[in-house]
């Protein structure tokens, strides 16, 4: 049965995985961010086979396979592949210098567990701090996708963010479908990374930067 | 999970489509291709019909209610309409060389993938299920958007898919969190996600956990619903995608995603201790309309106009939900079922239109009527049925949800009919020039105007839609509008 053990290994880690989303927010160098990503996800894969133990449901681990093989390890050679062959600026663009980030991260930390402890008062204590934890890598993940403009290190702040859903699935106790979930997930950026790839973004604009993208923006 | 048995036609109008996506991928001819593409749309939407003869059992996976039955339909009905409507737009986007084969075996795949996607995300028994299914028609529409490979193409695509794939995000969270407040009252497992089990003991729910998981289901899937604040993707994707596409988004896409909001909102409303979720909706249904009905008076791109004039119908039907009420539900269910048909039979005219004209800017684009009067008076009949004219079936409905509001909310009736009013006035100025301006001068030579079949082709499902609508304007079935109550009591 669950003792105090799995769940501090439980919320351990958990708030690696959190850790690891406040790392990608002070990367400056894109492969810096993709070397983090996979740390992420390996310690998502960790965090989805410890819960697979102590539920007793095994399925989940093939969500921790799926965390560890796609997203620790295809993923991010992928995108450094990508970023190689396209040749693709190898710097951060900040749109948010990194102080200011890290200062709204933490408020966005606080503010989840601000939300989400009071409502689920109710819950399994394992349930409450995980979600908490999962919801602030989630936040974390937009404000990631929000404040850096580069193509890649958005999808990277996309899958930080899925990491985050993922973390709440698989620690809400019993819930069904967390694998089929994975994978639809897995599908998506694995049709993304294709599609940079398929579409040459590098040929048709200057760079996978989002401001020559949106010069369509607006009226048109 | 059990799997429903081939005596179910709920398995046959989720099987067609998948089926023929995986055939379509490899069919090399796109002529047959296309084809084929109208033959299985026509077989589903059969399919889709027998389910007001015969109405299966719920399984624990799929499910047929009174609400989704008209909505896969509908679905199914515009689906095929649209499949009709698409072969004649690629013969002539080929014949101009747009278009390879090999987009195009992709095109008619995704077609049917996307199809498949819609009509499972709306009979899904399960929000996980329903999930997934929504998150697979975006990808699916990703795909297509950026078929033409153009640098605009390629920029909506991005676009929509990081604001979806975000939106949907959301989603996600909010679905683990209505399981979580449902956990203890269902127990763990498939059951604490069917909506059929769900809905009958919301009551015990835990209020706050089912609180926050609503505003995440709100943000999330009402991304893809295309309110506003969240609906940048919108316009860029009806706009750059192929026209039939723009046509299924507006008219399907749009419904499928309020449809999942709709199924959380009957649940948070069974539970009595929760927050109420109209206001919040008539908020954000309200903010749409106005952010719209602004964006309309400056478009210079006939398909971008009427992508915003999706997100105002959006808003007022969120609006009309929010209020509730057996009224107000059904004006809203009216209102999703009309402005399916015309939008999508706009976009119908708006394709043929830009084909003729090889441009989609507004100004460039004048004296419809008397250039190919029977196209541009249809294209002026679709325009002021979508804007609100009597006799048609948007007027009624609209003035259901005007005068449900004045009933019950005068103050807020005031901004409702500010804001119809202003898109009112906005797509009839755009109209008067397109429609009835000078010609232009040096007309654009048009590859192959469509004549004969294919024009009969082009035609047909625009007309088709518009005496629909015209004839739900007039006059309404007494079965079907009491149908549309029923429906509109269980949404509570």
């Amino acid at each position: 049965m669950l003792t105090a053990l799995s769940y501090d290994l439980a919320h351990l880690i958990g708030a690696t995985v959190l850790m690891a989303g406040f790392a990608l927010l002070y990367q400056r160098r894109l492969f810096a961010v993709l070397n983090t990503f996979s740390f992420q996800a390996l310690a998502l894969a960790a965090a989805a086979a410890w819960q697979a133990h102590i539920q007793h449901a095994p399925h989940l681990y093939f969500t921790a396979a799926i965390a560890l093989v796609f997203k620790a390890m295809i993923v991010p050679f992928a995108l450094h592949w990508l970023v190689e062959r396209l040749g693709i600026h190898r710097t951060v663009e900040t749109a948010l210098s990194i102080g200011w980030t890290m200062i709204i991260g933490v408020a966005l930390v606080a503010l989840s567990i601000l939300l989400v402890l009071p409502v689920t008062a109710h819950s399994a204590a394992l349930t409450r701090e995980s979600l908490a934890l999962a919801m602030s890598v989630v936040l974390l993940g937009m404000l990631m996708m929000i404040t850096r403009r580069n193509a890649v290190t958005q999808v990277v702040g996309f899958m930080a963010l899925e990491n985050g859903l993922i973390l709440a699935a698989v620690s809400a106790k019993g819930m069904p479908l967390v694998v089929e979930i994975s994978v639809a997930f897995s599908v998506l950026v694995a049709m993304t990374l294709f599609g940079i790839f398929f579409f040459r973004i590098r040929e048709r604009f200057d760079s996978l930067d989002l401001n020559y993208i949106e010069t369509f923006r607006g009226d048109r | 999970m059990t799997v429903p048995g081939f005596d179910n036609p709920l398995t046959w109008i989720l099987a067609i489509p998948l089926a023929s996506a995986g055939l379509l991928a490899v069919l090399p001819n796109w002529r047959l291709a296309s084809w084929v593409n109208v033959a299985v749309s026509v077989v589903t939407f059969a399919a889709s019909v027998s389910l007001f003869h015969y109405r299966p059992e719920p399984t624990r996976l799929l499910f047929i209610d009174d609400f989704n039955v008209y909505l896969v339909a509908l679905t199914a009905f515009v689906g095929m309409t649209t499949s009709v409507f698409s072969a004649a737009y690629i013969a002539r986007e080929t014949e101009a060389e747009r278009l390879s084969s090999v987009h195009l075996r992709f095109y008619h795949s995704m077609y049917q993938a996307f199809l498949f996607t819609m009509l499972l995300a709306l009979t899904a028994n399960n929000t996980g299920v329903m999930w997934v299914a929504v998150e697979a028609a975006t990808l699916t529409t990703v795909l297509m958007v950026s078929l033409y490979r153009s640098r605009e193409a390629i920029e909506a695509a991005w676009k929509y898919f990081i604001l979806c794939s975000v939106g949907i995000g959301l989603a996600l969270f909010g679905t683990t969190l209505v399981y979580l407040a449902a956990q203890p009252v269902m127990g763990e497992g498939a059951d604490a996600m069917a909506w059929t089990l769900l809905v009958q003991k919301a009551a015990g729910f835990q209020p706050d956990l089912l609180n926050l998981g609503f505003v995440f289901v709100l943000v999330g899937y009402g991304t893809k619903v295309g309110l506003a604040p969240l609906h940048a993707w919108l316009p860029d994707a009806h706009a750059e995608g192929p026209t039939p596409i723009s046509a299924v988004l507006s008219g399907l896409l749009l419904n499928v995603a309020l449809y999942a909001l709709l199924r959380f909102k009957m649940i948070i409303a069974s539970n009595p201790d929760t927050l109420a979720p109209g206001p919040l909706m008539i908020m954000m249904g309200l903010t749409s309309l106005f952010v719209a009905a602004f964006m309309l008076f400056r478009r210079g791109d006939i398909k971008r106009l009427f992508a915003y004039s999706s997100i105002e119908h959006m808003g007022v039907i969120t609006f009309a939900f929010g209020m509730g009420g057996a009224v107000a539900n059904f004006a809203g269910l009216m209102h999703m079922t009309m402005h399916s048909l015309t939008k999508s039979a706009v976009f119908f005219a708006v394709g043929i239109i830009t084909q003729n004209a090889g441009t989609k800017r507004i100004n460039e684009i004048s004296g419809l009527t008397e250039t190919t009067p029977a196209l541009g008076w249809a294209f002026v009949v679709a325009v002021l049925a979508i804007a609100g004219m009597p006799p048609m079936g948007v007027f009624m409905s609209e003035f259901l949800v005007v005068s449900s509001t004045f009933a019950r909310q005068p103050l807020l009736a005031l901004p409702l009919i500010v804001g119809l009013l202003l898109s009112f006035a906005a797509l009839l100025w755009r109209l008067q020039g397109m429609a009835f301006g000078p010609p232009p001068a040096h007309p654009h030579p048009a590859h192959g105007r469509p004549g004969g079949w294919w024009g009969a082709m082009a035609y047909a499902p625009m007309w088709a839609h518009l005496v629909l609508v015209l004839v739900a304007g007039l006059y309404l079935p007494p079965l079907l509008a009491q149908w549309f109550q029923n429906v509109a009591g269980l949404l509570g």
